[in-house]
């Protein structure tokens, strides 16, 4: 039976679309800095799916052990199926703004070891011919904004490597997803966004995500009323954009 | 530090509205963190807000929310013996289990209500006369205490604690997992008999003429007075074999699948009336005949789940649900005759009634149920003069020995509540004993004497 790795299980997201995609009896591969908190959900996907799940430490900024630490998780399995990259760092903006070091803790985590990590699966799934890289990205990223550009641009710098890399795998019949989220109701936004009909529910997303990666699709907006919002905010001219307050 | 905010809270009610600091852990170091940083003055539990009242509010303080405490952690097939982290629902078991062969032991009403409210309230559902509440089939929890400390509860090991917590409404500590029994069925669906009774009388007679269903329930037309009070339908019903379904249902444990609808917004105050009401029951009375039916489960548990948000049915101000339960040795009769004539008499009109029949005190030192009979109506807030009339309910309710459920009320006064659970004191004791300083409080708790 084929397995799917899971990089940043312990996200409120990724929790989600492990549920969702259950059903599809495959085993499972979660990754966390701190196994311990994966102890839960793997009794949890176990019980829900009766599937086998293996929990591993993870750590995305020890870019040297990378390359190791994806040979062992593929010797560890019969058949690796799939990527699913699910962490990422969204620390305060104005703190970015003052101390590179939250910047970069950001560059780091959602675009340097993206880069890294999805440099190796490319190249294991290429050479195999098969298997899907899912990565999640932001809306964020589609225009950059006073309130959270750093952040933004890491996704920003994400999404376009999923383009270019989908564009690279397509030929060897490796499918690459870019998940761009809404604002979604997880421990990275609780207490900082309010709740509100914008906010999503991380089941929707992780149902959404799921669905995607069954239907092959490129570019998943979740919920999908973003694919609309961020069209519009697109088309607005940079000299209008930089007087508003988004 | 771990990040609260600031919300409008209600139960199921929609009354009391009262803001509180809402936490919602994703892992017990959070959890402990909250806990020990004792940000605020004190903590409650919020499941899914499905009791009533204010039992799961905490005016200007802290409430964790247990939503993403929702993990499965073991299941024996052999035993049948669950457990889980006290944010699973109970809709979420019935999803992952029925289509194994699994049920709940007790279902309330609404299957939207974790596994910490059913412990906390101690809930039963329509076979309390058969097989007692959801705490019956608890074998043990862990229960995260104000000192930090986390401690297994079961009927030897902290026995005290465990009775105390059982009902105890949250003011124990926090109910982390809970080890309990599933029971097997053969079936998704539920024999179900319908039978129409024209007054009290002759519901009370068929109740008790042939006692050998598990589920029983009758529902009453409130507004129905004079020589039909008690005007009825009763529902009652086993669990089918496979034997009993047609060949029609080719999976004989799937779920359905219904269309649901949603109540989009609170409907204007004077949409119910004495009339509207009144036509209403008359048409839901005439739609049932006597007659045996096959009945899929969630729609002979959870009729209301089919609409979501229908609470918002009663308008802006809320309702409230009164459920009392009269004891069997004190003629719960006459008691049920004249709370009823009350109601009627008031016409605080409310749709149909829900009858059960009760079985012995399990021994929680808050848990509601005793032997007797329960009834639970809802009623629309539209005046101040609604609190007094209730005060009255609780007087006759007092005069028949009976007491009132904690997990609908928000209006109850600390003497008639003192009355009505006699255990409190002991209850006080096993609070002293785990939480002196009061971390776990509640508005509920605090307006019946039970915290600080
Ligand atoms: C349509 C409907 C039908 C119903 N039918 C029935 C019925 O037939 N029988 C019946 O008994 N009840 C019934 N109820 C009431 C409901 O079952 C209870 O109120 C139940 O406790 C709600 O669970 P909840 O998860 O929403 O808890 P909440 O309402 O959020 O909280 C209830 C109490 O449990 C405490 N609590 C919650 N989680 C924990 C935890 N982890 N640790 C410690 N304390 C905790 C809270 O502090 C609070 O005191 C019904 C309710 C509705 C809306
Ligand atoms: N929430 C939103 O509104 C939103 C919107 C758009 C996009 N997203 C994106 O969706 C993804 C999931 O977000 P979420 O909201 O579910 O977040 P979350 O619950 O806060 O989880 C983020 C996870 O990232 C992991 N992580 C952080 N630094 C790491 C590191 N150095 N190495 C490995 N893992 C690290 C953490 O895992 P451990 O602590 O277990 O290691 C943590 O569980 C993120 O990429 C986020 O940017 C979120």
């Amino acid at each position: 039976m084929g397995s799917i790795l899971v990089l940043g299980a312990n996200s409120t997201i990724a929790q989600a679309t492990v549920r969702k995609l259950t059903d599809k009896g495959k085993h499972f591969i979660l990754t966390s800095r701190d196994p311990s908190q994966l102890e839960d959900l793997k009794n949890d996907i176990n019980i829900r799916s009766q599937v086998d799940v293996q929990v591993r430490e993870f750590d995305a900024l020890d870019f040297a052990g990378h390359k190791a630490f994806f040979d062992d998780v593929v010797g560890s399995v019969d058949v690796l199926d799939g990527v699913l990259l699910m962490y990422g760092a969204m620390d305060d903006q104005k703190l970015a703004e003052h101390d590179f070091a939250v910047a970069r803790n950001m560059i780091d985590v959602n675009y340097t070891s993206a880069v890294s990590m999805l440099n190796i699966a490319a190249n294991y799934f290429e050479q195999r011919g098969a298997g899907f890289i899912c990565a999640v990205s932001s809306v964020a990223g589609d225009r950059g904004r006073k309130s959270n550009y750093i952040y933004g641009s890491t996704k920003a710098g994400l999404s376009v490597y999923l383009q270019g890399l989908r564009n690279r795998l397509h030929r060897a019949g490796v499918h690459v997803i870019t998940i761009k989220p809404g604002m979604v109701d997880t421990k990275m936004t609780y207490g900082l966004v309010e709740p509100g009909p914008l906010l999503a529910d991380p089941v929707t997303v992780g149902r959404d995500i799921a669905n995607g990666i069954t239907a092959r699709r490129e570019v998943v907006y979740t919920p999908w009323f973003w694919l609309i919002i961020m069209g519009i905010i697109k088309l607005i001219p940079e000299k209008i954009f930089k007087r508003t307050d988004l | 530090m771990v990040k609260a905010r600031k919300e409008r809270l209600s139960g199921w009610g929609n009354y009391p509205v009262q803001s509180g600091y809402v936490f919602r852990p994703e892992h017990l170091d959070e959890l402990k963190q909250i806990v020990t940083a004792k940000e605020y003055s004190s903590y409650i539990a919020y499941g899914l807000g499905r009791s009533y009242g204010d039992t799961p509010l905490n005016r200007g303080a802290g409430v964790i929310g247990t939503s993403r405490l929702n993990h499965f952690i073991d299941f024996d097939e052999q035993t049948c013996f669950l457990t889980c982290e006290a944010g699973v629902t109970l809709h979420e078991i019935i999803d992952v289990f029925l289509p194994r062969g699994y049920y709940l032991p007790v279902t309330p009403g609404t299957k939207m209500v974790t596994v910490g409210g059913a412990i906390a309230n101690d809930v039963h559902g329509k076979n309390h006369h058969v097989d007692g509440t959801f705490c019956e089939f608890v074998a043990s929890f862990d229960l995260l205490t104000a000192s930090g400390e986390i401690i297994t509860c079961t009927r030897d090991r902290h026995a005290d604690i465990f009775w105390a917590t059982v009902g105890g409404i949250g003011l124990t500590g926090l109910i982390l997992r809970a080890t309990f029994k599933l029971i097997p069925v053969e079936t998704a669906y539920i024999n179900v008999r319908y039978e129409k009774a024209s007054n009290l009388d002759e519901a009370f007679a068929k109740f008790q003429a042939d006692a050998d269903f598990t589920y029983s329930v009758a529902w009453i037309d409130c507004l129905a007075s004079g020589d039909s009070l008690g005007k009825s339908v009763l529902m009652r019903g086993d669990h089918a074999r496979v034997d009993d379904l047609p060949a029609s249902i080719v999976d004989p444990l799937k779920p359905a699948d219904k269309f649901k609808l949603k109540m989009p917004i609170h409907a204007p105050g004077m949409a119910l009336n004495y009339y509207s009401i009144s036509a209403f029951n008359k048409l839901y009375y005439g739609m049932y005949k006597d007659e045996d039916k096959l009945v899929e489960q969630s729609s002979f548990f959870h009729p209301l789940d089919a609409i979501t948000d229908w609470n918002k049915m009663y308008g802006k101000n809320g309702f409230i649900q009164y459920q009392a339960v009269f004891p069997k040795h004190n003629n719960p009769k006459e008691g049920l005759r004249k709370l009823l004539t009350k109601l009627s008499d008031a016409r605080r009109s409310s749709f149909l009634a829900v009858l059960k029949s009760s079985g012995p005190w399990n021994g929680g030192l808050l848990s509601f149920p005793v032997e007797g009979y329960t009834l639970a109506l809802d009623i629309p807030i539209k005046d101040d003069g609604l609190f007094p009339f209730l005060r009255e309910l609780d007087e006759l309710v007092l005069d028949y020995g009976g007491r009132v459920y904690l997990a609908k009320d928000s209006s109850l006064e600390i003497s008639a509540f003192q009355e009505m659970y006699p255990t409190w004191e002991d209850f006080l004791d096993v609070k002293e004993k785990v939480d002196p300083g009061h971390l776990f409080s509640s508005s509920m708790g605090r307006r019946l004497g039970l915290s600080k």
